[in-house]
């Protein structure tokens, strides 16, 4: 190849010169990018390429259906419970388990405390690296940085003292020579633009938001008992409620709930006050990056719609944001998405280091089949006898991700595709969540198909999240004052109860994007167990048609300033927010058997 | 090395706190190590002493989840750490390089610090298909682990991936993949179990390392004895409950309203060795038996492959609810000779391997020897 068209539509070049960038930092688990930039150093062809694989579908083989959430937890420590969210949904959905209200409300409010965390962990933590340079806060005026932070927002803490004592403690990082995660960074890049000001408001607000987030997740630790890695249960939440009685101190009491109430309170705050002031501000700077890092945000969206108002009902009535999917960039038709359906959800391996008997054949999950199959392909340089990958061959198979597709077309999904899709399905408080946003920055609504449109999403549903987080919270409170404290279903709790067979589906919206779960149960044991996650759909590799996926399609088309350092890249896929520890540990149901590394 | 010794105690003076404010840091991290009072001046000297350490921190086959918690710790908090305690000149998650900027740092950290930096690292090492189902930069990320480990000064292995295998090493483990002290031999390692670690045993392992300037005492599963040495039900505060025959039956039943023990819904803190009883999660907000969910033993080798989760572990003794506290002393009294005599085959076994690193622990479950009452969970 030197220059194709795929069929979604995307003109792929891979004659100019190569850059790898491994490993992709500031993310969850290992990625590899490589692309061609040609002679002005804009991107023509890009390569996502999932460089772990931990096979656990085989591993639940044979399990206890009811401990399957505490394994899948493991796939991920960041997005912590979103697994065991879908895992309990899934043994629910087989089992035929309706889990009591109360159950319901918990487990919205400890996924809305994750959403509000790891939104906001990303932005600072993972992300803002990548638009505010640490040195250059250095040079900055406290005392303007003190009138720029009171200008945007009534945040305490911004007086002149404070942002003079952040720069002494940067000053002091940078002069010892020991700069630590700051070691190596881009800093003086061309690509950088905020003034000093802007970027000591924000180191200011990324030692802030680091000593915060802590405190977000202790409402996962008060039903769930600890964080990460919270505790679930099939059939309702683990911990009860007793709030009258004797013994109240070992249950959920007035107490606990007060703990909860006071964080979601502090949640919101931080959110609103200072998350979101300085995304705005940031994001005034860098105007153009709503212009670049489309991808497929414009054609193809999808959401399994999440955090059901009623439990048990997981119709777009009940969900707070709806299921669907948008093809072809028509926001007037929002597509209904059945993922038990055989011909919607199909995962290829072409180019995937997994054999299917045909590899140009998609399968659904529940039909997963996977042997992992390592090899690169003829193209490739390096990676012989122990050396250093230099280039990998993408018109062989390269990657531990699979290919999913929705009726055969790769889709974006995330915090992007929910708002876009709340939006379009007429949710009146979305829209104007995100069209205020929009107009303080004045930019038309298909800024959101952008590198910026997906961090500004982001931001603007972890504001939602930490609203409807209080609303879930008040829910809880005045259910319980009503008299319901029951947590748990346990009328099918022994597998004696269970039918000799049944097969289940879960699904949750992580914060990444559209989950899905599937298994078997036999016998009382899971017989197969397969996962598509948020990070399969964005960073997904090549299909057999030549479609590429989200990660490939957005950095086309992306000038960089100078290739070896690859600030723009990271700008790029960081705004996916990337966690490939999900993505690449799938594997079906006769897995188990591996070749060994065949490096050709 | 670096000219330029920085001492912790240099970088908080020069960011505005008080001698008063340093002294209280100090106590609270004497308190958090057991050392008393005396130990404040110990703490406060080598704060005021001590360069900042360069720590190297390297990511396998993991989930992440021991890199969130480190971020969760409250005292110290992440964030005094990262800036003051340590130089954390290479960690994934949050480093701002990438590519071969990052992998340029490990290079100068080997150059620069040859046997004076600590290796952490997250998650496992696997074997199988010539290490390719982790790579990074370009090559198996054996390779990455097996350079960094060379020149080491200690290598910490954090969670349960790294000191035992957890989630992908349970049954079949397809890729091999294993835990670092089987890899390593001529550098200690510590481990520092659980799925994740608690943060403050996290953060309590470095600054403790720091502030002696040598590793802590460490058992034959190579975990530190400060943190590890106690089952979760020795320090559970629901243990009254199972002493008193006072047992959780179901979900969400009159027991479990009124916080009563979980050993019949599969509690593993019988069999666990952890600090999550007496020290709590996320600063102590909670711990999952507190949240009425029985221990998984999550920092124990192995845990995955001693379920189901939710079955009892079969004939642990407990106190009747009919016995009076004469009954109770006496047969204490015979219980606690029982533990004791264990515990000294133990206690000896121990001593005779001071000084010297297990090569491979995980042969030995020396531990449970000394458990008395309590049965492997496996049916």
């Amino acid at each position: 190849m030197s220059q194709i068209v795929t069929p979604n539509g995307f003109t792929l070049d891979n004659s100019g010169r190569r850059v790898a960038i491994d490993p992709v930092t500031r993310i969850e688990g290992h990625l590899r990018i490589e692309v061609n930039v040609d002679a002005n150093n804009v991107i023509r062809n890009a390569v996502s390429v999932g460089t772990m694989w931990r096979g656990l579908e085989p591993i639940l083989q044979g399990r206890d259906p009811r401990d399957a959430w505490a394994f899948v937890q493991r796939i991920c420590g960041v997005c912590t419970g979103v697994h065991a969210l879908a895992s309990v949904r899934a043994v629910e959905d087989a089992l035929n388990i309706p889990i009591p209200k109360n159950a319901n409300t918990i487990r919205n409010i400890m996924h809305l405390a994750l959403f509000a965390h790891d939104h906001l962990v990303h932005f600072y933590h993972l992300h803002a690296l990548d638009w505010v340079d640490v040195v250059s806060a250095l040079s900055a005026s406290p005392k303007a940085t003190s009138e720029l932070a009171q200008s945007i927002s009534s945040w305490p803490k911004s007086s002149t003292g404070y942002f003079s004592d952040v720069q002494q403690k940067i000053k002091r990082l940078v002069g010892s020579g020991q700069l630590g995660p700051f070691r190596n960074g881009y800093w003086g890049h061309p690509a950088y633009k905020l003034p000093p000001e802007a970027n000591l408001m924000a180191v200011a607000h990324y030692i802030e938001a680091l000593d915060f987030q802590r405190e977000i997740v202790k409402i996962q630790a008060v039903f769930g008992g600890k964080n990460p890695h919270p505790m679930w249960l099939v059939g309702g939440v683990p911990s009860a409620i007793n709030v009258h009685g004797a013994g109240a101190t070992g249950a959920i009491n007035a107490e606990r709930l007060n703990l909860v109430a006071k964080i979601a309170d502090q949640t919101l705050d931080f959110i609103s006050q200072v998350y979101i002031p300085d995304l705005l501000a940031i994001a005034s700077f860098y105007k153009d990056w709503f212009k670049l890092g489309d991808g497929l945000a414009s054609k193809n969206l999808m959401s399994y719609g999440e955090f059901p108002t009623l439990a048990n009902d997981t119709s777009n009535a009940s969900f707070m944001l709806p299921r669907g999917a948008i093809l072809n960039g028509d926001l007037k038709q929002i597509h209904e998405v059945d993922l038990k359906d055989p011909n919607q959800v199909h995962e290829f391996v072409e180019h995937s280091w997994y054999r299917y008997p045909d590899d140009k054949a998609g399968l659904h999950p529940w039909d997963g089949k996977t042997d992992m199959e390592f090899r690169l392909g003829p193209k490739s340089r390096g990676g012989k006898d122990g050396t250093r990958i230099e280039e990998i061959d993408e018109n062989d198979k390269y990657s531990y991700i699979k290919a999913p597709r929705w009726k055969g077309h790769a889709m974006e999904v995330g915090p992007l595709a929910r708002m876009v899709i709340a939006y379009a399905n007429g949710d009146k408080y979305v829209q104007e969540l995100v069209d205020s946003t929009l107009k303080k920055l004045d930019l038309p609504l298909t800024a959101l198909f952008s590198t910026l449109g997906r961090t500004a999403a982001r931001g603007l549903e972890g504001l939602w999240a930490a609203e409807k987080l209080k609303e879930q919270v008040a829910l809880l409170q005045s259910d319980i004052r009503a008299g319901n404290s029951s947590t748990a279903n346990t009328e099918k709790w022994q597998p004696e109860t269970w039918p000799s067979e049944a097969k289940g589906a879960g699904y949750c919206e992580a914060p990444r994007g559209a989950l899905g779960h599937w298994l078997y149960i036999k016998g009382g044991k899971i017989d197969n167990y397969q996962c598509v996650v948020p990070t399969t759909w964005n960073a997904s590799p090549r299909d057999p048609a030549g479609n590429i996926g989200a990660y490939e399609a957005s950095l086309l088309g992306v000038p960089m300033a100078d290739p070896k350092k690859p600030l723009e890249i990271l700008r790029v896929i960081h705004s996916f927010d990337p966690c490939l520890a999900c993505a690449t540990h799938v594997i079906g149901p006769d897995g188990g058997l591996l070749t060994e590394a065949k490096i050709l | 090395m670096s000219e330029k010794h920085e001492t912790f105690y240099d970088v908080i003076c020069q960011r505005g706190v008080s001698r008063r404010d340093f002294l209280k840091f100090c106590a609270i991290t004497a308190t958090m190590l057991g050392l008393g009072p005396e130990g404040v001046a110990t703490v406060a000297h080598a704060m005021e002493t001590k360069p900042r350490i360069p720590v190297l921190w390297l990511h396998g086959l993991e989930c992440t989840c021991c890199s969130e918690s480190f971020l969760r710790s409250g005292h110290p908090m992440a964030s005094e750490i990262i800036t003051s305690m340590i130089s954390l000149d290479y960690d994934d998650t949050i480093m701002a390089a990438a590519g071969d900027q990052a992998e340029e740092i490990i290079h100068d950290i080997m150059r620069d610090y040859r046997g004076a930096y600590i290796l952490a690292v997250e998650g496992n090492i696997p074997l199988a298909n010539d290490g390719m189902a982790c790579i990074v930069a370009g090559r198996p990320f054996r390779h990455q682990f097996d350079e960094a480990a060379k020149h080491a000064k200690a290598i910490i292995a954090w969670g349960t991936c790294a000191s035992s295998g957890c989630v992908q090493a349970a049954k079949p483990n397809p890729t091999r993949a294993t835990p670092v002290h089987k890899l390593v031999s001529h550098v200690p390692v510590i481990n520092v179990p659980g799925c994740p670690p608690i943060a403050e045993v996290m953060t309590g392992v470095l600054s403790y390392i720091l502030t002696y300037d040598r590793l802590p005492e460490l058992d034959n599963q190579l975990r530190p004895k400060m943190f590890y040495s106690q089952r979760v039900h020795d320090k559970c505060y629901r243990r009254a409950h199972f002493d008193a025959g006072q047992f959780v039956e179901s979900w969400d039943d009159e027991g479990a309203r009124q916080g009563w023990c979980l050993y019949k819904m599969g509690c593993r803190g019988p069999t666990t060795y952890n600090a999550c009883a007496s020290m709590g999660w996320n600063e102590g907000t909670s711990f999952p038996i507190k949240s009425g969910h029985g221990c998984i033993g999550c920092s124990e080798e192995g845990y995955f492959d001693r379920g189901p989760f939710y079955e009892r572990l079969p004939d642990m003794q407990q106190w009747g609810i009919e016995s009076n506290a004469d009954k109770v002393a006496v047969a204490g009294a015979a219980a606690l000779g029982g533990a004791i005599a264990t515990q000294a085959v133990v206690t000896l076994t121990k001593r005779a391997m001071t000084g010297k690193r297990l090569k491979d622990s995980g042969q030995n479950n020396g531990n449970k020897v000394g458990d008395g009452t309590a049965e492997e969970g496996k049916p």
